[in-house]
């Protein structure tokens, strides 16, 4: 299940590939709607949604995965994984401001049983990205599971992308690495946050992008959405809600600010798991505008009653 | 002694020396721990002067220790401590090869009058006026810019070109990291003391440390009394000349079978060259006494009070500039005062105290530190100061208040630096995203480690930012943050005495843990 337009490909040639690619799906949107570009590649899982409770981040994702399929079901042998936690703050695990690094080592485990070639983690961090590393506890964690740590922290990393159909978000500097691999898993943790109410999936991949002092001055909300309709989209998410700041996000500005709510959301769908990660926060989905806006390009499904969700409380 | 040993032994140990100091101040990753960079630091003679005289305490004082090793050997520190003359040595070496097999230095007579001058001036400035003569001109603060203006860079370069390659074959042991450069002016002092001092190195040995570094006068003045020495048997010698020619400090005068011992620093190539033997390092003779006049110190008096009359204060320096914009905000920041670094406690007790040797801009890991034009006047000139365009203070780091040589930065515990506030922040609503584009922004107040900066309802769904300026630390990380151009929304200006914030906000969570599924 290689992304047949990344698989053994120099950069330079996908750089010019992707430009005719751009405009193909431009082509296409302009024809058919979004939905025929969203996830061709994947094979379906059982379930549009699994939600876990209960249980440890690793215990959780251990179940919930199960229910998915396995890990087999988006990892194939000899692949190129990359997994783009939240490290974005140099605090400890206790403020929950990062991913819980013990379930990011469980994912690569997963990655690396399922015949994952090389698992890569990264995140563009917004504070010193040594001390976010180290700090937030997942540098030592994903490389005593077998991962490759990785540096994002210097704009030579990061290459010029199209994004077609984007409104306000037209281009954008990805990471390498999102081009270089097979399967990109993003495991997000949840979050209040100060301007758009609430941090997920989808608000997660400005830790994948270089220049997001852009989408700050330019409609964050829409930038937010807009980078949905990257061709890249991950295989899976995993929204980490095991201990869940609920104030002073993102960052957070003590352990007060945490609640433990022992819960997991995965699916292949995005903008379902924000949908529903809303509900822990207990905000309106309509309040933290990058969902619907997301949801009116296409690109997930944010109504939560049409969806197949399997519930498991351990 | 005759042994060969010695210059042996001075090569080893000061190649060592000079090693280590490299090392420190490329250490961009901060892999050497503080107390070892304290330990190295605590043997040069003018940052531990400043140090004993800002704290006072027996373990400050390193210099003590120098001037009772001077007194004993002679100028050896300049030779085996000072990185600044061992540089010089290794300069003059390479000097050597280059241009002859064997290069003449030859007898030279001393600069007196400029050298004692320049003692005396940096010493009543330094006392009276401020740090402008030491800034220049103290050999540590000169070698510290060496490596942070380009030693760092070239280091940085090398291992951004390391880093490139392993990461085209998947190795992500190094990484890139980003050369951010100063001010172009800054660059004017270490690169015309680098010519300087690396052309007259390259040429003429130790010139620099016996025409102009103060602290070589100094260490010269005390060994023209010191015990051991470097001795000429007149029995022994032949007259060849061998070593005057070798003298790096041209100070051997062997026509008269006398050596200048204000000027020697103790380097034994001397004693090597010597083929008769003569030359010896060992214990003072006592002779006749040699009669001398005044005339040399009245000269110096004279001189540096005609050197003193050159130098005026000034008042302090404008902003500078920022890169063009695309949509433009309108209200221009209103800066007062610059932000001098934590552990720095008032700008006024900084700036007495900060020789500029730039090894907190070095050791900075968020590369926040740059070297002041007329931020805080021209005593200032070069002092570093925090640029909030270039980066942020980071929340979790105390590392330049831990290796400052001289205590202008004190040490402060991480607890303690958490509540410093070295600014205060400023909101420009009129130049914020969430006013002038009505769209969701929020970066200062998600960059906000204290929530100084925080959010508040505005228009419709908008959330606008609003600052608690006692909780706000000043680390500058709104300011970075904050995406409007030319003028930010979002500002820190400077306190003059960095003040005590309050403790942030600390209130429990009022959600509950959830029991089931909430859709």
């Amino acid at each position: 299940m290689r992304l047949p337009i990344l698989s053994g490909m120099r950069r330079r040639d996908f750089l010019r590939n992707s430009a005719g690619a751009g405009l193909a799906a431009g082509a296409a949107l302009t024809l058919g709607g979004y939905d025929k570009l969203w996830s061709p590649v994947r094979m379906n899982p059982k379930y549009d949604m699994v939600a876990v409770m209960g249980g440890s981040p690793e215990a959780m994702f251990d179940l919930g995965i199960q229910e998915l399929g396995g890990m087999g079901v988006f990892v194939q042998k000899g692949q190129k994984v990359l997994l783009k936690p939240n490290i974005g703050w140099d605090r400890t695990p206790e403020f929950a401001a990062t991913t819980s690094p013990a379930l990011v080592a469980r994912i690569i485990e997963h990655c690396l049983k399922a015949g994952a070639k090389e698992v890569y983690v990264f995140d563009h961090t917004c504070d010193n990205w040594v001390n976010c590393y180290r700090n937030s506890g997942i540098e030592k964690a994903a490389k005593g599971a077998g991962a490759k740590v990785v540096p994002g922290n210097s704009e030579n990393y990061y290459q010029k992308v199209e994004i077609p159909g984007g409104i306000k978000l037209k281009s954008a500097k990805v990471h390498e690495l999102l081009l270089s691999t097979d399967v990109f898993i993003n495991v997000p943790v949840l979050k209040d946050h100060n301007s758009t109410r609430m941090t997920g999936c989808l608000k997660n991949m400005m830790g994948v992008v270089w220049d997001r002092g852009f989408w700050h001055s330019n409609n964050l909300n829409q930038c937010i959405a807009d980078y949905a309709l990257y061709e890249k989209k991950p295989a899976l998410n995993v929204l980490d809600c095991y201990n869940v700041m609920v104030k002073n996000g993102p960052q957070g500005v003590s352990k007060e600010d945490v609640v433990q709510m022992k819960a997991q959301i995965l699916s292949t769908d995005w903008v379902a798991v924000d949908a529903a990660a809303t509900r822990y926060l207990k905000i309106d989905t309509e309040k933290i505008e990058y969902i619907p806006f997301a949801h009116k390009m296409g690109l997930g499904n944010m109504k939560l009653e049409t969806l197949n969700i399997r519930r498991i409380q351990m | 002694m005759r042994s060969p040993n010695l210059r042996r032994f001075r090569i080893f140990f000061s190649a060592i020396i000079l090693i280590c100091f490299i090392a420190v101040f490329i250490d961009f990753r901060n892999l050497i721990p503080s107390k070892y960079i304290n330990g190295l630091n605590t043997f040069q003679v003018v940052p531990s002067i400043l140090k004993f005289l800002e704290v006072g305490t027996i373990a400050a004082a390193g210099f003590a220790a120098i001037l009772i090793l001077t007194l004993l050997t002679g100028r050896t520190y300049c030779s085996f401590l000072c990185p600044l003359g061992i540089g010089q040595d290794l300069f003059s070496r390479i000097g050597g090869r280059i241009k002859r097999r064997f290069r003449r230095f030859g007898f030279r007579k001393p600069f007196t009058i400029l050298r004692y001058t320049l003692l005396a001036a940096t010493i009543i400035v330094s006392i009276v006026w401020g740090m402008y003569l030491l800034i220049l001109l103290d050999p540590y603060s000169i070698f510290g810019r060496f490596m942070t203006f380009l030693g760092k860079p070239a280091a940085l370069m090398i291992n951004n070109l390391l880093a490139s390659l392993l990461y085209k074959f998947d190795v992500y042991t190094l990484d890139i990291v980003s050369i951010k450069g100063f001010q172009l002016l800054t660059y004017a002092v270490p690169v015309f003391f680098f010519m300087l001092i690396g052309s007259l190195s390259f040429t003429r040995g130790r010139l620099y440390c016996n025409m102009i570094c103060p602290v070589g006068t100094l260490l010269g003045l005390l060994s023209k009394v010191s015990f051991l020495r470097i001795r000429i048997d007149e029995g022994k010698c032949t007259l060849c000349g061998r070593c005057a020619v070798g003298c790096k400090s041209s100070c051997i005068d062997f026509l008269n079978g006398k050596v200048d011992v204000s000027r020697c620093v103790d380097c034994f190539n001397c004693v090597r060259i010597c083929q008769d033997k003569a030359i010896s390092y060992g214990p003072v003779r006592i002779r006749r006494k040699e009669h001398k006049t005044d005339l040399e110190k009245r000269k110096i008096i004279a001189g540096s009070l005609l050197l003193l009359l050159g130098i005026s204060r000034s008042s302090k320096g404008q902003e500078k500039n920022v890169p063009v914009p695309k949509k433009e905000s309108t209200v221009k920041e209103n800066r007062t005062c610059p932000v001098c670094p934590p552990g720095g406690i008032s700008i006024e007790d900084f700036n007495r105290d900060c020789t500029a040797c730039s090894l907190c801009i070095s050791a900075c890991p968020n590369q926040v530190l740059v070297p002041a034009l007329l931020h805080y006047g021209i005593a200032g000139f070069m002092q570093p100061v925090m640029d909030y365009h270039k980066s942020f203070c980071t929340y979790n780091c105390t590392r330049c208040t831990e290796v400052c040589p001289t205590y202008a930065l004190h040490p402060l515990m991480l607890e303690a630096k958490k509540l410093t506030q070295l600014g205060k922040v400023n909101f420009i609503k009129d130049n914020c995203i969430v006013k002038t584009e009505k769209t969701a922004c929020g970066a200062c107040s998600e960059a906000c480690p204290t929530k100084a900066v925080y959010m508040i309802p505005y228009e419709g769904n908008l959330l606008i930012p609003e600052v608690n300026t006692d909780i706000c630390i000043g680390c500058g990380h709104c300011e970075f943050a904050c995406p409007t151009v030319p003028y930010k929304a979002i500002f820190v200006d400077g306190n003059s005495v960095h003040v005590a914030a309050l403790p942030p906000e600390n209130q429990k969570a009022e959600m509950e843990t959830p029991v089931e599924f909430p859709f």
